[in-house]
């Protein structure tokens, strides 16, 4: 943390004026410089982008056919033109590896998508209508929230079979109520707070108080579950995919294949490491993202609290020259 | 442009936590809803904007301009709110967006009230932050809640309140919060900016010290019921409830002090205690 910051120390003239230029456009986009300046939100941004990346490449090009068998060539070690290596039937493992990130793309936005507008429809309603209506709310998310995700995730695909939307839909749906749970009552809180009353006071109207009000200081909580529930649906797919109950077997996945490789990970353990690798890295980035982006959006978590080191720009009270 | 109030009631599930309040506000001048904690002052003004929390029902008849504003749906009533009537509230710690810069917040009822552009707002909140006295006003706009004082906060808050030009401003304990001589910088303050703009002003407190500051004329709350309504100097010189008699009691020490700690830092051997009246 302190290294970036002694490289950024900018002379005290040079920043005031800097800063009084700031334009309001400037300012919007500071929480993307604050997110960067972390160095959990970097490493969270990379490797989201990488991973999004090399989703979007796969779908053109990927070095070699991930489906193109070569016996002659099985569990050939990592080098030329194999950088990752093969595994059993002679398949490029960083060719899996790249068609099965776009697997864990979809999967992730798509659950997150789903996730979003369930958990927001089911704050809004739990927190903002008539009390019956909330608290019957309240309770339906409390005896939703009983069913463990990937069971409900195993159970139907146990029934109708395993494919990827079983998968989305069910973290999606498990992870909306999750995000419910955790909003509702924050959602509930600030409605009560004196700025939203003063809002009004102003002459908002309750749509108007929601989005300038509500909705900005609910954002933090709700990005941090959201920002897990996709790696719980990286994880998700993954896993069920490693037990038969997601990805058909034709599909790329990272999950599969780990699951294949790790049938001979006492004869070619080096193999295991990059499923391993890929779904471990993504999960943990896309975790620090959601942290790093509540920090980066919250004013009030930004350097500052230190009294020795007041945020850019602070006010301080520089004695008038008495003329 | 006058307030009245006529037997104002507000209830809570079976509880009638004001009972029958009456009172006006010609236009341009100074009332204070005085009371103890629980004497109904704050429902009053929340009851006036309509502001009032789930489950508490007002009755009786607040007129605005000859308009009825008890039953007026609330469509209708944010129209009227911080462009006609502003209220700054008693615990500035809490009555801003810790997200939302100081600008946005000034600028927010400008916005709403006169459609007014982003960039627009943005200029008229650094004059409303210069009219306030806050210090660097280009700046400080760009600050959140959370890198000013407290005092700086009310000052925010009274520029919110203030930012549309409202007829009438609802002051709800807005020193209580603050020490002492940031409570008599803030007096001041609220006292020009009405004088300068003739508007009406509706001051809520506990302490008769602070409302003979600023007030002309005061209504004394107890349990939701006026039990005294009458000028300022009445209530000092010659209380008649023993309400008022209570609340002066608490107040001579506070009037005593303020001559003191108002001048604290300046000349304080100019003025002996007492010498304000």
């Amino acid at each position: 943390m302190s290294a970036p910051e002694t490289r950024r120390r900018v002379p005290e003239t040079r920043r005031r004026a800097r800063d009084t230029r700031t334009s309001a456009r400037r300012r919007r986009w500071a929480w993307l410089r604050r997110l960067w300046s972390l160095s959990t939100g970097r490493f969270g941004l990379i490797v989201v982008a990488v991973v999004t990346a090399t989703a979007i490449i796969a779908r053109f090009w990927t070095p070699f056919d991930p489906r193109q068998v070569a016996i002659e060539n099985r569990w050939a070690l990592p080098g030329w033109p194999h950088l990752l290596g093969t595994d059993g039937t002679g398949r490029d493992i960083l060719s899996l590896l790249m068609a099965g990130s776009r697997t864990t793309v979809v999967v992730a936005v798509g659950a997150g998508v789903i996730a979003t507008v369930i958990g927001i429809a089911l704050a809004a309603l739990g927190a903002l209508t008539a009390r019956w209506l909330r608290e019957s709310v309240a309770v339906l998310v409390d005896i939703l929230i009983a069913f463990p995700v990937l069971i409900i995730a195993m159970m139907i695909s146990a029934v109708w079979g395993g494919s990827l939307a079983v998968v989305i839909w069910s973290v999606g749906i498990g992870f909306g109520v999750n995000i419910a749970r955790v909003t509702r009552p924050e959602l509930r809180r600030v409605l009560h707070s004196d700025f939203v009353l003063a809002g009004r006071a102003s002459g908002l109207t309750p749509l108007q108080n929601l989005w300038r009000h509500l909705m900005p200081n609910v954002a933090p909580v709700f990005i941090v579950q959201l920002s897990w529930g996709m790696a719980v649906a990286v994880l998700a797919e993954a896993g069920l995919s490693y037990l038969g109950f997601g990805a058909p077997v034709t599909e790329p996945s990272w999950g599969l294949l780990l699951a294949e490789l790790q049938q001979y990970i006492t004869v070619y353990p080096l193999s295991v490491l990059w499923p391993g690798l890929a779904i471990t890295f993504t999960v943990l980035g896309l975790n620090l993202l959601g942290d790093a982006l509540r920090e980066a959006t919250d004013p009030t978590l930004s350097r500052g609290r230190d009294p020795l080191h007041p945020p850019r720009g602070a006010i301080r009270h520089v004695p008038e020259v008495v003329a | 442009m006058s307030l009245k109030v006529t037997d104002l009631t507000v209830d809570i599930g079976d509880r009638r936590v004001v009972d029958g309040v009456s009172f006006e506000v010609p236009d341009g001048a100074r009332v204070g809803l005085i009371g103890e904690s629980g004497s109904g002052k704050s429902l009053t003004a929340l009851a006036i904007l309509g502001l009032l929390p789930d489950g508490a029902e007002a009755g009786g008849s607040v007129l605005w301009n000859d308009r009825e504003l008890i039953g007026m749906p609330d469509r209708e009533l944010a129209t009227l709110r911080g462009d006609e009537i502003g209220i700054v509230f008693q615990e500035p710690r809490t009555a801003l967006n810790p997200i939302r810069t100081i600008g946005r917040q000034i600028g927010e009822s400008i916005r709403i009230h006169e459609g007014v552009s982003r960039n627009e707002a943005r200029t008229r909140a650094i004059a409303e932050a210069a009219r306030v006295a806050l210090p660097d006003p280009e700046r400080i706009v760009a600050r959140y809640p959370h890198q000013l004082s407290g005092g700086q906060r009310q000052r925010a808050a009274i520029a919110m309140a203030l930012a549309c030009r409202p007829r009438l401003l609802i002051a709800d304990e807005p020193t209580t919060a603050l020490d002492v001589t940031i409570q008599a910088e803030i007096l001041e303050l609220l006292l020009s900016l009405v004088e300068d703009d003739g508007m009406s002003l509706v001051f809520i407190t506990h302490d008769l010290a602070v409302l003979s500051q600023i007030a002309t004329h005061g209504v004394v709350l107890e349990d939701g019921r006026v039990v005294e309504t009458a000028p300022i100097s009445t209530l000092l010189s010659a209380p008649t409830s023993l309400v008022t008699q209570g609340l002066l009691r608490d107040a001579t020490a506070t009037l005593w002090r303020a001559p003191a700690s108002r001048g604290s830092g300046a000349e304080p051997q100019t003025e002996p205690p007492g010498g304000q009246s």
